[in-house]
């Protein structure tokens, strides 16, 4: 049942991939200087990061979903 | 023993590769990293060291070594007498390919221990769309574990191999641009295991009139199978006055009954270029599965027995804070720039249906009516990390 609804949120995301060059963006290249702020990444130190979910995970019974998707700063 | 920690390795290289956009590689870096953790009568110290290099602009090899020294115990393995010393290697390589806005990573993780062996594999692609306003990131891994206990002492150990565990994750994250000063992020993870799942260290205990304690304990009994699902939203928001704002909540189900709610607030806020200060507040809260109890009615009263504490009841609060301080902004030699990171967290764990049998018994306490367990634990990060 899970592997089916993840099978199916999988081909939403191929569907995604492949129909979104036509969308212009809302948030324009050069407005986007505060979110390329070191201070505005997810994640300045995955090795850190990496270790507290450990430090977490082994005295915790939930697990999973503490990374994450890509980016999205499209800053460059 | 150290479960699931390569599969967590693993899940890091999906933190590298959110750490940028998808269409630009990392930085190539350095890192040097200490830690120490001490509570609920564990010690446990590890060292790290991270090289990260780019060889052109669409390809890069990441390599990383940590070593875990564990002394001590937790409380529910106090219980049955024995006392962990052990050691972890673990050795990660991983390499990144960009094509145009689509980032491929593969990683391998092996993780040895004196009881305790795991190699996982990990796929993910990041694809950048929508005029890079939205990230689609897609992951894979799986693990195979050779399950041991030590019967033996530190010095001279004495391992015997009860079985092999193996899992595969499957990971959807999808991150957003919504406005000039917002971010939001969504991820899902389903983590299916199959194998020798339980941790042969800690028992269960079950009422018996015959012994003085009034109870005994006996091996617990878990199912070979489980299946979880979690799901995290979090958001960032740039605040006016240079400073950044983070809320997360993550939801947790699994086929053992677990479920869990986690809520995290940070804020970061940097000085001057300089300098830049982190606080967090966590809050998390679990219900126990549903084959735990604290205290069985008598010996194999179920098929399915644990009083892993870790499958208790629980709530635990953390407070942390960090430092991060720049140097060498002109940069040295092959140098770029520099970083110096302290990090503190003070966690507060309580739990809510598992007991302290260590501290307490008959005659002042009856089995079942001993005080609830709770400890506090200090978590200790320093790290030194060097861009070129």
């Amino acid at each position: 049942m899970i592997m089916n609804r993840l099978r199916s949120a999988m081909i939403v995301g191929v569907v995604l991939l492949a129909s979104g060059c036509g969308i212009q963006p809302w948030v324009k290249p050069y407005e986007r200087d505060r979110l390329a702020d070191p201070i505005m990444a997810w994640d300045r130190d995955a090795l850190s990061s990496a270790y507290l979910d450990h430090v977490r995970e082994a005295r915790e019974g939930s697990r999973g979903a503490t990374g994450g998707a890509g980016g999205g700063c499209g800053c460059n | 023993m150290h479960r699931r920690l390569a599969q967590r390795a693993a899940l890091a290289l999906l933190l590298l590769v959110r750490a940028t956009s998808a269409d630009v590689l990392p930085d190539d870096r350095a890192d040097l990293f200490y830690s120490k953790y001490s509570g609920g009568g564990m010690d446990i110290t590890g060292e790290s060291v991270l090289v990260r290099k780019k060889f052109t602009e669409n390809f890069a090899v990441e390599g990383s070594y940590f070593v875990d020294k564990v002394s001590g115990a937790s409380v529910d393995v106090l219980s049955n007498a024995s006392v962990i010393k052990d050691e972890r290697k673990q050795k990660t390589a991983t390499v990144q390919y960009l094509n145009d806005k689509t980032t491929y990573s593969l990683s391998y993780i092996n993780s040895t221990e004196r009881d305790y062996i795991s190699n996982t594999t990990h796929f993910s692609l990041s694809q950048s769309m929508f005029g890079d306003l939205t990230t689609l990131t897609l992951g894979w891994g799986h693990t195979t574990d050779t399950v041991g206990e030590n019967n033996g002492t530190a010095l001279a150990p004495n391992v015997a191999w009860l079985g092999h565990a193996e899992d595969s994750s499957y990971q959807l994250g999808l991150s957003q641009i919504l406005t000039k000063n917002l971010i939001a992020d969504l991820n899902l993870e389903v983590i299916t295991d199959d194998g020798y799942l339980a941790n042969p260290y800690r028992s269960i205990r079950y009422l018996d009139p015959t012994n003085a304690k009034g109870y005994s304990l006996a091996s617990q009994v878990y199912p070979d199978t489980r299946t979880s699902t979690a799901l995290q939203g979090q958001a960032k928001y740039y605040l006016p006055w240079r400073a950044a704002v983070t809320g997360s909540y993550r939801y947790f189900h699994d086929t053992w009954g677990i479920t869990g709610d986690t809520y995290e607030l940070d804020y970061t806020h940097p000085l001057a270029n300089i300098w830049i200060l982190e606080g967090r507040l966590r809050y998390y809260k679990q219900g126990h599965a549903t084959f735990y109890s604290d205290l069985f009615p008598y010996a194999d009263s179920q098929n399915f027995m644990a009083r892993d504490q870790d499958l208790a009841s629980a709530e635990n609060t953390t407070i942390g804070a960090k430092v991060t301080y720049a140097f060498l902004p002109d940069g040295w030699k092959m140098f770029k720039r520099g970083t110096a990171t302290l990090d503190i967290s003070r966690i507060s764990f309580h739990y809510l249906d598992f007991t302290d049998i260590r501290d307490f018994g008959l005659p002042e306490y009856q089995p079942g009516d001993e005080p609830l367990y709770h400890f506090n634990a200090t978590v200790f990060q320093l790290y030194f990390s060097m861009f070129y």
